[in-house]
């Protein structure tokens, strides 16, 4: 049975995480998921810190932009204990890097390239969330 | 200039995780845990992102430089090697404990509370780890 299905606002909304992703490939030349982005901006010193800093910035920032034209609270459900949010951030960012993308890399950049490395990551990272699900 | 574009990028792309309620993790758990009521909206958001990112990509890519004239990188590495898929068991199990990965964690820093942030502060712990790792094994 299917609740809560939302297809018109998440098309949009990935279309909208496509123009980001599109940008970042038009004006700089680099095809980038958030997670290397974020990889890449806390190295610091690197050559291309500047625009990864403030691509993160644009995103942690999108919140306050988004309440110029809706001020309802924005919902955030989670009910997950502390050690599991740090197990969890912990998996996320040392995987992401490791596996060299998240959603937005080879979810979507990757995937649209018909990348075979993108395509094997997503199925893995989706089989293996969707297991969890499932036991957990 | 890069970064006035980086920033607006990046706010282009939070607004869409806003929009598509990816900041909301029950929201995605909603489409991992399939048994439950599903919801397969972050399907939709991905099929959203890769036809506007595709059909963007397939235009640009004959490209030599970017609009700002910095020359374009593509990724090189095709091999699937045992660090893409270990990476991406790694990261699968994470985000389907708690239905955060890295882009709507950040955009949910301001709206998410301590959850949002501990999460964060451990994800930056786990890109750390990552690249003491990488340290190591060279």
């Amino acid at each position: 049975m299917i609740e809560n299905f939302t297809p018109w606002s998440a098309l949009f909304g990935g279309v909208l995480i496509g123009l980001g992703s599109l940008g970042v490939f038009a004006f700089i030349g680099r095809v980038a998921g958030i997670s290397g982005i974020l990889g890449q901006a806390l190295k610091g010193n690197a050559a291309g810190a500047d625009w990864r800093i403030a691509f993160v910035m644009g995103v942690v920032a999108a919140p306050l932009v988004y309440r110029i034209y809706d001020t309802t609270p924005l919902a955030f459900e989670i009910n997950s204990s502390i050690w599991l949010l740090i197990l969890s951030g912990l998996l996320v960012g040392f995987g992401t890097r490791l596996g060299n993308g998240c959603t937005s890399g080879h979810g979507i950049s990757g995937i649209s390239r018909f990348s075979l490395r993108s395509i094997v990551a997503v199925a893995t990272f989706m089989v293996i969330a969707i297991i969890i699900n499932l036991i957990w | 200039m890069r970064s006035l574009v980086g920033l607006l990028c990046g706010v282009v792309f939070g607004l869409g995780l806003i929009i598509a309620q990816m900041t909301n993790p029950a929201k995605v758990i909603g489409f991992l845990d399939i048994l439950n009521g599903w919801d397969p909206s972050l399907a939709f958001v991905m099929g959203g992102g890769l036809v506007v990112f595709g059909v963007g990509f397939i235009m640009l890519k004959g490209r030599k430089n970017s609009f700002l004239g910095a020359s374009v990188r593509l990724p090189t590495a095709s091999q699937i090697d045992a660090p893409l898929v270990l990476g991406a068991v790694l990261f699968g199990a994470g985000w389907g404990l708690s239905g955060l990965c890295p882009g709507p964690a950040l955009a949910a820093l301001t709206i998410g509370g301590s959850p949002a942030f501990t999460f964060v502060v451990a994800m930056v712990v786990g890109m750390f780890l990552h690249q003491l790792y990488q340290r190591q094994i060279r």
